[in-house]
């Protein structure tokens, strides 16, 4: 679970979801807010945000880093925000902080939880405050 | 649709047991049966409210294998699961068989078996209610109540203290409940200098691991008299849900599917805020408290944290919230929590709450399963 990901050319995107009234969540899903389908994807991997809150977890599940410093970041796509829930790089973190979406391969062990390994993706992005 | 009556109700202790699910499901069930006076036979209905009996020890059909312990066969039986509101789903589902005509006699249980797991695994099974973009980052429910009340107590202005008076009220409405896990005061100071568990609360901001099962017995009202001289009509029962994504709400301090749920429970029952003279939250944080209370209207956006501080909310308060000691101190076996809510209010409305009694004519509960993501609102009244 190392912050170092790999490089640009084999990062996926930190996908989210435009629909057709212009909102967009992350993660994307089958219908928008006003139950539209999506129209596009928006990739968030390399645009900051802006720590909304954070917490730090002491008491995590099996396979989850311990502590385990999460945050809610809010991007601005033009005026659109959209928010995501995510680990960070840090313990370090206030709200307000601009931060940066880090690619990590495996975000907790897969194999530790309850929920099995091949039914979703485990890898996504921590956010680590800009300098 | 018909009136439908609570006539009869039971709850086992709470806390650290030795039975399985099965044992609880079927102590509460028999103590229920006991106290409405029927024979197992008489049951119609027999619903379940239950979690994760599967994940948590490996037993599913519990609501056949239910049947066939109590002697209720051949009664309908159908699981319930809604997460954390699974009990009050379960009350929706026997209110809804009873005043639909479906049956003349619904038997509820709700009930899970928790403390065999470690907190880790327990929270784990919790925690796979989420968005798969949720799981894979370790995020569990008390880290959303970590990231909500940061949030709230930001945007309000409002003191860390106010949390933990919350936690302090609960304690002590909780030694007066004998079927509560902890029946143990404690002072303000220790909660806010208990560990850390996710930043800012503590341990005190949540509520244990618990095993335990309630029950509650349903007929129609116009039948009631033919059970018990006293008795609890359901005026007011409605469900709402949220988004699955916790994050995608767009005021993270507003519980929508409470307010939802609230809203039309109070309509169907023709009763408002002012009616209503006790009430059990699902306070599984302290900080969701708060919002349940002002989500449901008793208290205007951010001004909930002032209730806990000035004693609105205590017992002898202007408005008793959780006097069974809620889930902090009741404690909270998953499927039982909101059948065990209802349990309490049927007991203060019928002036059986003991030590714990206070005046009260109109009652309501509020269970919410995941972090709002699905919420069942119940307002009851005496009848005799």
């Amino acid at each position: 679970m190392s912050d170092d990901g790999p490089g640009d050319r084999d990062r996926p995107p930190m996908t989210a979801a435009r629909y057709a009234d212009g909102s967009v969540t992350y993660p994307p899903h089958p219908v928008g807010p006003d139950g539209s389908e999506p129209v596009a994807e928006v990739d968030l991997s390399a645009q900051e945000a802006e720590v909304v809150t954070w917490t730090t977890s002491h008491a995590t599940p099996p396979g989850v880093r311990e502590p385990n410093t999460l945050a809610i970041v809010e991007f601005d796509l033009d005026g659109s925000p959209v928010r995501a829930l995510g680990q960070c790089t840090t313990d370090d973190v206030a709200v307000g902080d601009t931060v940066e979406p880090v690619y990590v391969p495996e975000l907790r062990d897969p194999d530790a939880g309850i929920r099995e390994r091949e039914s979703q993706r485990w890898d996504g992005y921590r956010f680590r405050p800009v300098e | 649709m018909r009136d439908v009556a609570i006539v009869g109700a039971s709850m086992t202790r709470f806390g650290v047991r030795d039975g399985w699910v099965m044992d609880l499901l079927a102590e509460a069930g028999g103590d229920c049966i006991a106290d409405t006076g029927i024979g197992p036979d008489d049951i119609e209905h027999l619903y379940v409210s239950n979690m994760a009996s599967g994940e948590f020890e490996g037993q599913t059909g519990v609501p056949n294998a239910l049947a066939h312990d109590l002697g209720a066969i051949p009664a309908y039986t159908q699981r319930v699961d809604q997460t954390s509101s699974s009990g009050a789903a379960g009350i929706y589902a026997a209110w809804q068989s009873v005043a639909s005509g479906a049956s003349d006699l619904t038997l509820l249980v709700g009930g899970e078996k928790m403390t065999h797991r470690t907190t880790g695994q327990a929270t784990d099974v919790i925690a796979s209610l989420t968005h798969p973009a949720e799981y894979k980052h370790g995020v569990t429910l008390p880290s959303f109540a970590g990231l909500t009340a940061r949030h709230y107590l930001d945007r309000y202005d409002a003191p860390r203290e106010a949390l933990g008076h919350v936690a302090v009220k609960n304690h002590r409405n909780g030694v007066d409940n004998p079927n509560a896990q902890f029946r143990k005061e404690i002072t303000l100071e220790t909660a806010l200098s208990s560990p850390m568990v996710a930043d800012p609360l503590r341990l005190y901001d949540f509520c244990p691991v618990t095993d335990g099962a309630a029950a509650l017995a349903m007929v129609p009202a116009e039948h009631a008299h033919s059970y018990a001289d006293t008795f609890a009509r359901v005026t007011g029962i409605a469900g709402a849900t949220d988004t699955h994504v916790v994050h995608e709400r767009a005021d993270p301090t507003h519980m929508g599917a409470v307010a939802e749920s609230g809203r039309e429970a109070f309509g169907m029952s023709g009763h408002d805020h002012a009616d209503v003279d006790v009430v059990e939250l699902h306070d599984m944080f302290t900080i969701l408290e708060l919002m349940q209370l002002e989500a449901l209207g008793f208290e205007e956006p951010g001004e909930a944290w002032e209730a806990a501080m000035d004693g609105r909310t205590a017992r002898d308060g202007e408005l008793p919230v959780n006097t069974s000691g809620g889930l902090k101190s009741k404690g909270h076996p998953l499927g039982a929590s909101g059948v065990a809510q209802v349990v309490e209010v049927y007991g203060q409305l019928l002036d059986e709450a003991g030590d714990r009694q206070v005046d009260a004519d109109v009652g309501l509960t509020c269970n919410v399963g995941g972090f709002g993501n699905c919420v069942i609102t119940t307002v009851m009244e005496a009848s005799a």
